[in-house]
Parts: structure tokens; sequence; C-alpha cells
């Protein structure tokens, strides 16, 4: 029973009534309990992806299938399984948070007397109880994101989708959120993240999908993904001068502006033949980095790749 | 796996859940929202209509009422008010539902619903009703008013009550077509400004249609206003320019019309799918 997936796209499509193609059939499956990230670039059809799947946009054909039931059967059940949290800022500003998240409740028919303690339970998880009775564009905008959060759990869902969670969030509310998002997918809820903090992705999610032009690029296993990066690129901070540079085999260096070194190389390279090489050279490295977080690093290939195959095509 | 065996699953983990019962609980909560809206901007609300109704009492009815005499039977500031509390009920119905729903369009918090279960029944009665209920406090505080220049007593109650639900409901569904399809707000000004107003001032709320020659008279028959307006006078004094047959009739047939139009746009979701 237990091998139905969270969610199923079929061959899913969606052409707009000005012609642009968002989505050209995609075929996606995420896993009961999965945290799965979704990821592309701007207009790669993320946000259509999630419009379908939460009734917000009318799809061209195919289907999508929401713990077996398909939007097209029984669209009621499905709301009732996802929690939504939108890219962009959707409530009335005039409402107080304990009023948005009791009423959010009501629409999904469940009781105020119900309702009200755990509208005050998301609130204080997310830490904005103290605000929760004031009117909403009074808040911050990490606050507002957090209250979208609280209102997508009212009815606790067992499919949360997040669109851009953490977009303008200062770091250390992005952790508290990433710790309560990853505390609700312990306890079994199922999370679809997009985000274009790649950082976040890669901490966060088990499986990844990659899309562009509205097709699916990449989808397996974030382990499998990153293992698919050949080539790595570190930076270098040194001591004094980094001219002359040595040459090393199998490593491409390059001086930057400062006293900085960029040294691209294959992940099977060891570094110690590279650090004895600028030994040698007189060359002292204080401290070393990656240029870009891995997973960016693969993002911005595979979204290369695609934009070229479709040029050529 | 088929999908009835899915769904069945689904309700065995999840919870034993009543549809209509959460369309019922959905509904008050559509409901209540609007109603707290409607007092919590009551000097918006409330306060505009009885300011400009005291003043429609004042002029029309006791300054140039005086000179006009009575219109069957009654004084003019007696024969005006049904047609002025059916004014008030019409118009603020209609204002009521055009601004929440546009409003909610505008702050794209209709998402709530739209990514909701509720189905658009449900949806489209709530705001209905919390314009319905806003038309009802109105006319009660015009007719409040009204009672403070002049005496009447209702001659049908059942026929007023029903016409004043009757009417309400007409004007929110009629409002809620225009705010599902208004992109500006200047899209729900039109339609009250160069419509609502004209074919409510033209509704006999002022005169009697009989009075009124040919071609005129017969003009005037096709304007749905003087059917509600006509019938809730027939309510409050006992006269009425039409049958009241046909103004059931033609307010009946413009509650199904209509409820049937903002059901189906809904459901679509035109203005708010794309």
């Amino acid at each position: 029973m237990t091998d139905t997936p969270a969610l199923e796209t079929v061959d899913l499509r969606k052409t707009y009534s000005n012609g642009v193609q968002a989505l050209k059939g995609v075929n996606l499956r995420v896993e009961r309990g999965d945290f799965f990230a979704l990821l592309g670039p701007n207009g790669a059809g993320k946000s259509t992806l999630i419009g379908i799947l939460s009734s917000l946009v009318n799809p061209t054909s195919g289907d999508a299938r929401v713990f077996g039931i398909s939007i097209h059967q029984d669209r009621g059940a499905v709301m009732r399984q996802i929690g939504l949290v939108p890219q962009e800022i959707n409530f009335n500003q005039f409402e107080t948070p304990f009023e948005i998240c009791v009423n959010v409740a009501g629409f999904y028919g469940i009781p105020r007397p119900v309702a009200k303690p755990r509208a005050g339970k998301y609130l204080n998880e997310l830490r904005i109880w103290d605000k929760a009775h004031q009117p909403t564009r009074m808040m911050s905008g990490g606050m507002k994101r957090r209250l979208m959060i609280a209102r997508a759990m009212m009815n606790e869902p067992r499919l949360l989708i997040l669109d851009e969670p953490t977009a303008g969030v200062d770091i250390e509310i992005r952790r508290s959120m990433w710790q309560f998002i990853t505390g609700i997918n312990r306890a079994g809820t199922t999370v679809i993240l997009t985000t274009h903090y790649l950082e976040e992705a890669e901490q966060l999610c088990r499986n990844i999908a990659i899309i562009d032009h509205g097709n699916i690029v990449e989808n397996t296993s974030m382990r499998v993904l990153l293992s698919k990066l050949d080539v790595e690129t570190f930076i270098l901070d040194v001591s004094g001068p980094c001219e002359p540079l040595p040459e090393v085999p199998g490593v491409r260096l390059v001086c930057r502006e400062g006293n900085t070194i960029e040294a691209e190389m294959s992940k099977q390279h060891d570094l110690n033949s590279l650090f004895a090489a600028l030994s040698a050279r007189g060359i002292t490295v204080t401290s070393m980095r990656n240029k870009t977080n891995r997973l960016e690093e693969l993002f911005v290939r595979l979204v290369e790749q695609s934009a070229r195959e479709k040029a050529a095509a | 796996m088929n999908d009835l065996h899915s769904e069945a699953l689904i309700n065995a983990e999840t919870r034993d859940f009543s549809v209509a019962r959460a369309n019922a609980i959905a509904l008050y909560t559509i409901t209540r929202r609007e109603v707290r809206r409607m007092v919590r901007i009551w000097s918006q609300t409330l306060v505009p209509p009885a300011i400009t109704m005291t003043l429609y009492f004042v002029i029309f009815g006791t300054l140039i009422g005086r000179r006009i005499g009575p219109m069957h039977g009654f004084s003019y500031m007696q024969y005006i008010v049904p047609g002025l509390v059916m004014m008030s009920v019409i118009t603020n119905s209609y204002g009521n539902i055009t601004s929440s729903f546009f409003g909610s369009k505008f702050g794209r918090y209709v998402e709530e619903l739209l990514a909701s279960p509720m189905p658009s029944w449900v949806v489209l009665s709530g705001y209905v009703a919390g314009a319905v209920l806003r038309g009802l406090f109105v006319g009660a505080i015009v007719l409040a008013i009204a009672l403070l220049f002049t005496s009447l007593h209702l001659a049908h109650p059942l026929v007023a009550i029903t016409t004043v639900l009757l009417g309400s409901t007409i004007f929110s569904l009629a409002g809620f077509i225009n705010a599902m399809f208004a992109k500006k707000f200047d899209d729900i000004a039109i339609v009250p400004t160069f419509v609502l107003t004209p074919l409510t001032y033209l509704g006999g709320v002022f005169y009697s249609v009989n009075m009124l020659g040919e071609p005129w008279h017969t003009v005037s028959l096709v304007n749905p206003i003087l059917y509600m307006v006509n019938a809730f006078r027939y309510g409050v004094l006992g006269v009425s320019d039409v049958s009241l047959w046909i103004a059931y009739l033609v307010m009946c047939a413009f509650t199904a019309a209509l409820g049937a139009v903002a059901l189906t746009l809904l459901h679509k979701g035109v203005g708010l799918r794309s």
C-alpha cells in the first residue's frame, strides 16, 4: 500500500493563453516522506507546476496524482492533503496572523475549537506568537514568510509544498525555518522545496529534480547527482604574491586579483601535489574554500547543457 | 493500485472526514470573515448610507415632499421610504461583494480559497451571505432613520422580507460576477456608476411608473429594480405599480440566472486561475 507516491505527474503540460509553453510533458515522482528539491532557473516552470498541484493553474493536459488521487478526479480530496507556501505574500494585510490561520483552517472544514490551539501551536513554533494579534502589515518580511508556513500547516498536510520559502530572509531566521521544516519532514510529512539558495537544497533534500524550459532535465537522488560532479574549483588565499604560478599536471591554476589562486581539478586529483608545488615556489596557502557550492556548479552545467540542446534543436 | 483504492486508503489513514460538515464550517468561516470586515470598516460600510439616506429624507421627504402631496394615499415621505431602503440594500450588497472579492484578488489572498478543498458553491454562498447581511444591516439602519421622520407599519412582512432577501441576493451575485471580471479598481466602479445608479433612480424609487407616459412606462418595465422596489413597497405600504407575482417571477429568474453564471465562472476560475 505504501508504494503509492506522495506525488506523481504524468505527461503534465501547460500552455498559457499567450502561447507560452510552461510545461512540456512533465513526469515526476516524489516518494512518501521524501524531502524533495525542485530546482530550475526563473521561468523554468516550477511555479506553474506548483500552481497546478495547488489548484491555482489549470493544466492543459496530463495528470497529477497526490497520494494516488487525481486532481481531475477529486480536487477537494487532493487539496486536503496539501499545504502550500507560495512564493509571493498572499494574505490579507488587514487581518492578524491568528485570524488568518484560524480562517484558513475553517476553509478546510476544521472547526474553530480545533483551529485556535493549532494556530497557537504553529505561530509559537515559528516564533511569531508575539505578533499573533497584530495586523500583518506591521510584520517584517521574515515574519510574513514564517506566517505563510504556519498557515500552510493549519490542515496538517501530508504534502507540504514550499515555493522559495526563505527568499529575502536573513540567515538566522532561515536556519530556524530549516529546523522547523526538517522537523515536519521527520514527523512524516513529504516536503517539496523550490529555492534559489542551492546550499539550502543540498543540505535539506534527499532527492532532486531540475526543470528547465518546461522539461525535467535531471531527476535523481542528491547523492547521485553530486557524485556526477567530476571537477571542483577551489579558491586558495595565499600570504604573498601568487605569481609566478607553478605547473601542476591535471590542475588549472589562475592567479586572481590580490593574493588569491583559483585551482580547477578533477575530484580524483590529490591536493598534496598542488600544495607541494606551491610550497616549492615559496607560496604559502593561508585558507582554502570551494569556489561555489557543489550543487550550484552542477545546476549551472545542467541548465547550460539544456540551453545548448535547445539551441541545437 | 487503482485510484478508488488509494482514496479509500487515505480516508482510512487520515481522518473520519465529513465533507458536508466541512463545507458548513467553510461557509460559516467566509460569512463570518465578511461580517467582521464590514464591522471593522464600519465608517466606510455603515455610516455613509445612513448619512446619504438622512439627506434624502430631509430634502426629498420633508422639504420637497410637502409640495408634492400624497401618492397612492400615503405622504410622499412614506411613499419613498421603501424605495430608499431597497436602494440602500441593493447598492450596499453590490458594493460589499465587489470590493471584498476584488480586494481578495488584488491582494492575492483569494488563493487561500482557491487552494482549499472548498467547492465553488461554498465560496460563492459565503460571499453572497456576507453581502446580503451587509444589505440587511444597512436596510435596517435606513428604516430606523426613516422612522424618525415618519410612521410606518409593515403591511405584508413576509413579502417585505423575501423581497429584501431576493433583491440583495440578485445584486450580490451581479457584484460577484463584476468582481470576477475586474482587473483594476476602476472596473468595479464603472457598473455602480453607469448602470446601477441610473437603474435605481429610474426604478420607481421616487415616483410611481404609472405617472410616466409611453414609451417610458413600457421601457421602465424592463428594469429589474422596478420589480424589487415595488414588491418591497407592497410589503411595507400595501401598494405596488406591478403585479406581485410577476415581481417574484422576475426576481427568482434573475437569482437563478445570475447564480448559474457566477457559479460557472467561479468553477472555471475565470479571472482567477490561469
